[in-house]
């Protein structure tokens, strides 16, 4: 589909390094966090600017072809899987941060920015960008943006739809659109709320405007020991009815536990069954109180053992085992499918119940690690992508685990978005009414199905099945 | 390197390309929480590709060079003579000035000022320590060091010799192999390493010594180079068990004090090698604070490569400069007026950098900073 000309037309806007077409530098752009599934776009390119893509866009509207954005390739769903889009437009170059304005607690930054980088830039005025997920190190504000990621800490302040005032976007025809603005609201239909969230198919993010908030004046940060995940479960769902809204509320199962204390070596109690860690931040004044209340919840849970971290060395040690925990999962096998499901928090105990049950039922090894304080479950399934036949039990064993979030009153993704991964679930929560409706949406943006095609729908897959053989289970 | 070993991507210009700017820093291994032995993988790739892969004749014959020259003691003392003639005539004035082809000029760059030149040393096989024998210990001579850094030798001896060490410095030890073993020439690097094990396998050393960061990082893996070797593995894991950093060692001696005072603005810049490689980074800190006098800065991205690497400055210009020039910014930066760090091979290339951008910072070996603070005598100075 990419012929020597178009390679040449795009080498023309974007310069020689600015193309990558050789297949074994390609390669490197065969997957996303998604390791399930692989296929190599064609050609890959990293323009530097809003002009830049948009030149791209409109030579791809020319040319008919379609293509898929990607950010820094963290996600978990396969969302930039090039699947029928032989171009990839990657914003990895696209990385300053255009302006940081303290007095009115804004940022405006260009997609590519790390997410970590808008907080570190924020830190000296006291100010930080909330939404943090754990790959805050390495993923894109563009992904963010995209698929309205959450993070620990979003329980309390909200996910990125809550802290994004507006975006550059580039439509799928090379048009140049700014939606929302540097003030709270703007007046019309909220098209930058559906643009967040919108896993990449309405066109290119190129810049973002965000908010920043304060630090808050204090921190208390509890670390709760269970004897069982069960424990635990009950817990959180206590903390949840108790009225009070911790800042973060994460839960670590023994399996993930032991691998972040290999790692890490902080001194949590490698027998446990699982650990909840507690953060409630505002003014010190309250902390105290509540954090009693907290411990009162958890004890009555059967916790053994409660610790407050000391000062912001521990805090800071206890995040980081936290927000590091997926990279210590490579001793524990040589890959893994992170799901991604939600369940009302009081939920919780049933559907942990039913995941160990499963687990057991594919013969699978699966640790947890996840944002317990809104019912958002992240069971982990360890597996080695050599065996094939194992692979299959792991797709097929996070359906299983999706369908019963589902019938548990809950839905098929807290954070990670559909992508290409759970594509045939959507008829689980979704009429075909519902999802005409939103195609309907989508086409107003892209109406020629060009922008990252075949995700997201039903519709999609049976096209990719029928028509793209290059998608093939992960070697 | 698993795509290229089950055949998904073949072994080609692309792959190796990128596979070569590696630079071996080993840094992903220090953040690494699952606990990936980088440095052992992307070594067994560089003797994959050594073995297997034709490189275009400029790229062999460079690696050539630089594989033949750094591992052999004898053509270093030479090529050590030969930098402090151009040294002393001025050839890098010439090559500063512009008037020579720009790889040579590149490596130019290198050359020290006429004021602080290049020194070899031949260190002796025993130097009895001050007072009473306390404690054994082996020292590397090396190549580079040895031809180059013969006064930071000279100085380690006094430094340890200060605190009742005997040190020993057999001249069968030659090159440790780190260079080849890094650069891929796995077979002639495993030779060379055995002649280094033989020569410091005495139950009598308490320690084996490098002031040079590559090669103590190469010498602490002997026990795994040697492990399908039933023969050698016991005396490798003896001596790797023993290796020790200059600075660590001086840093767990019992006695150590500072007995100058040194009024210096200072910072220090980790090695790789030492830091990812052998862990060390609290100790030379440590020792350097507490001298009487001096003021510590703290340098931004101490930790990052300069891109010195063994021998990536020669064979990767282009990138190991842009790592260099950030280096120096980010020293310059401290407003130190003396950088401390533990390899030569940091201190060429971080020196250069520092020169190109018109700053008259010194970069000194942690060995001869601490002989100067921390020896009644005085230190030797180039
Ligand atoms: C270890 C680990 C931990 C994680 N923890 C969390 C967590 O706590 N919370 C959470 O929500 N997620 C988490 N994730 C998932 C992932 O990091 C997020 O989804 C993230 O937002 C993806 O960003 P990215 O830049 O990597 O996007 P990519 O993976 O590159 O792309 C994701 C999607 O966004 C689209 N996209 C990317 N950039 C743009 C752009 N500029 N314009 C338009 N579309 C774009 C792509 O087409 C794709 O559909 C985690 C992932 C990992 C690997």
């Amino acid at each position: 589909m990419i012929t020597e000309r178009l390679l040449r037309a795009l080498r023309d806007i974007l310069g020689g390094d600015g193309v990558v077409s050789h297949a074994t530098e390609l390669s490197v752009y065969d997957c996303d966090g998604y390791t399930l599934e692989k296929s190599t776009p064609e050609v890959v390119v990293l323009p530097r600017s809003t002009e830049e893509v948009a030149a791209v866009l409109k030579l791809l509207k020319h040319e008919g072809v379609p293509f898929v954005p990607r950010g820094t390739g963290t996600g978990l769903s396969g969302g930039c899987l090039p699947l029928g889009a032989p171009v990839m437009v990657s914003l990895t170059r696209m990385n300053r941060i255009l302006e940081l304005d303290p007095a009115n607690r804004r940022a405006v930054v260009e997609s590519g920015v790390v997410n970590a980088w808008v907080s570190r830039a924020a830190k000296p005025h006291g100010l930080h960008y909330v939404p943090d997920p754990s790959s805050q190190m390495a993923c894109s504000i563009g992904g963010n943006v995209a698929e309205n990621s959450g993070g620990p800490h979003t329980l309390k302040y909200g996910v990125t739809t809550n802290h994004v005032l507006g975006v550059t976007l580039v439509l799928p025809d090379g048009e140049v659109v700014r939606l929302g603005g540097m003030t709270e609201d703007t007046p019309g239909y909220d098209l930058l709320g559906v643009t967040v969230g919108s896993e990449g198919t309405f066109g290119i993010v190129t810049e973002a405007i965000l908010k920043l908030y304060p630090r808050p004046q204090g921190y208390k940060t509890l670390l709760a020991v269970f004897d069982s995940v069960a424990g635990g479960s009950a817990a959180v769902a206590g903390i949840v009815a108790s009225g009070i809204v911790p800042a973060a509320l994460e839960m670590l199962d023994r399996l993930i536990l032991q691998a972040v204390e290999d790692a890490f070596h902080f001194g949590f109690p490698r027998e446990a069954g699982a650990v909840l860690i507690v953060e409630l931040d505002g003014l010190e004044a309250g902390l105290e109180r509540a954090a009693g209340r907290i411990r009162e919840v958890c004890e009555s849970n059967g916790a053994t053992e409660i610790r407050v971290a000391r000062d912001d060395g521990e805090r800071d040690a206890l995040w980081k085992c936290r927000k590091r925990a997926f990279g210590a999962l490579g001793r524990l096998a040589p890959n893994f499918c992170c799901q991604d499901g939600v369940v009302p928090p009081t939920r919780l105990p049933e559907i942990m119940e039913r995941i160990a049950d499963i687990g057991e039922a594919y013969d699978l090894r699966i640790g947890n690690v996840f944002h317990a304080g809104d019912g958002n479950i992240h069971p982990i399934l360890l597996y080695d992508e050599r065996d094939r036949e194992q692979t299959e039990r792991v797709v097929a064993a996070g359906r299983e685990i999706l369908r019963e979030c589902v019938a548990l009153g809950g839905s098929l993704t807290g954070e990670h978005g559909i992508g290409v991964e759970k594509v045939a679930l959507m008829p689980l929560i979704f009429t075909p009414d519902d999802m005409s409706v939103m195609e309907q949406v989508r086409s107003v943006f892209d109406p020629e199905d060009r922008c990252n095609p075949n995700k997201i729908f039903p519709s999609a897959e049976q096209h990719v099945e029928v028509r793209s053989p290059r998608r093939q289970a992960a070697m | 390197m698993r795509s290229i070993d089950q055949g998904t991507i073949p072994l080609d210009d692309a792959s190796v390309r990128h596979l070569d700017l590696c630079l071996g820093c080993r840094a992903c291994e220090t953040t690494c929480p699952s606990g990936v032995r980088y440095g052992t993988l992307i070594e067994g790739a560089r003797h994959f590709i050594e073995s297997r892969h034709r490189r275009s004749w400029p790229e062999r014959v460079q690696r050539w060079l630089v594989n033949r020259t750094f591992p052999n003691p004898a053509v270093m003392r030479i090529f050590g003579w030969s930098v402090r003639c151009m040294t002393r005539f001025g050839v890098h004035r010439l090559a500063r000035a512009g008037w020579v082809p720009a790889p040579l000029r590149r490596l130019l760059r290198y050359l020290p000022d006429p004021k602080a030149p290049f020194r070899s040393v031949r260190l002796p096989e025993r130097t009895a320590p001050r007072g009473e024998v306390r404690h054994r210990v082996g020292l590397l001579a090396g190549c580079v060091m040895q031809s180059l850094f013969g006064t930071t030798h000279t100085n380690t001896v006094r430094l340890l010799t200060e605190y009742g060490c005997e040190v020993r410095a057999p001249e069968g030890a030659g090159c440790c192999g780190a260079l080849l073993l890094h650069n891929g020439d796995r077979e002639r690097g495993l030779e060379l390493a055995r002649r280094t094990i033989a020569a410091f396998d005495s139950p009598e050393l308490d320690a084996v010594l490098t002031n040079a960061a590559g090669c103590g990082a190469a010498m602490r893996e002997y026990g795994e180079h040697f492990k399908e070797d039933p023969a050698l593995r016991p005396a490798a894991e003896r001596v790797a068990a023993k290796v020790r950093d200059v600075a660590e060692f001086v840093h767990g001696l019992p006695d150590v004090e500072p007995r100058r005072r040194m009024n210096v603005k200072v910072a220090y810049h980790d090695a790789c090698h030492l830091l990812n490689g052998q862990g060390v980074h609290a100790e030379p800190r440590r020792l350097l604070k507490d001298i009487p006098g001096v003021e510590w800065v703290d340098l931004h991205e101490a930790e990052v490569c300069c891109g010195s690497a063994g021998s990536y400055n020669l064979t990767e210009p282009e990138l190991a400069g842009r790592l260099a020039a950030r280096k120096a910014r980010n020293v310059t930066a401290t407003g130190a007026e003396i950088l401390v760090t533990g390899n030569p091979g940091c201190i060429l290339q971080i020196q250069a950098a520092l020169r190109d951008q018109g700053s008259s910072i010194r970069v000194v070996h942690t060995a001869d900073f601490l002989a100067e603070a921390y020896t009644n005598g005085k230190a030797a100075r180039d």
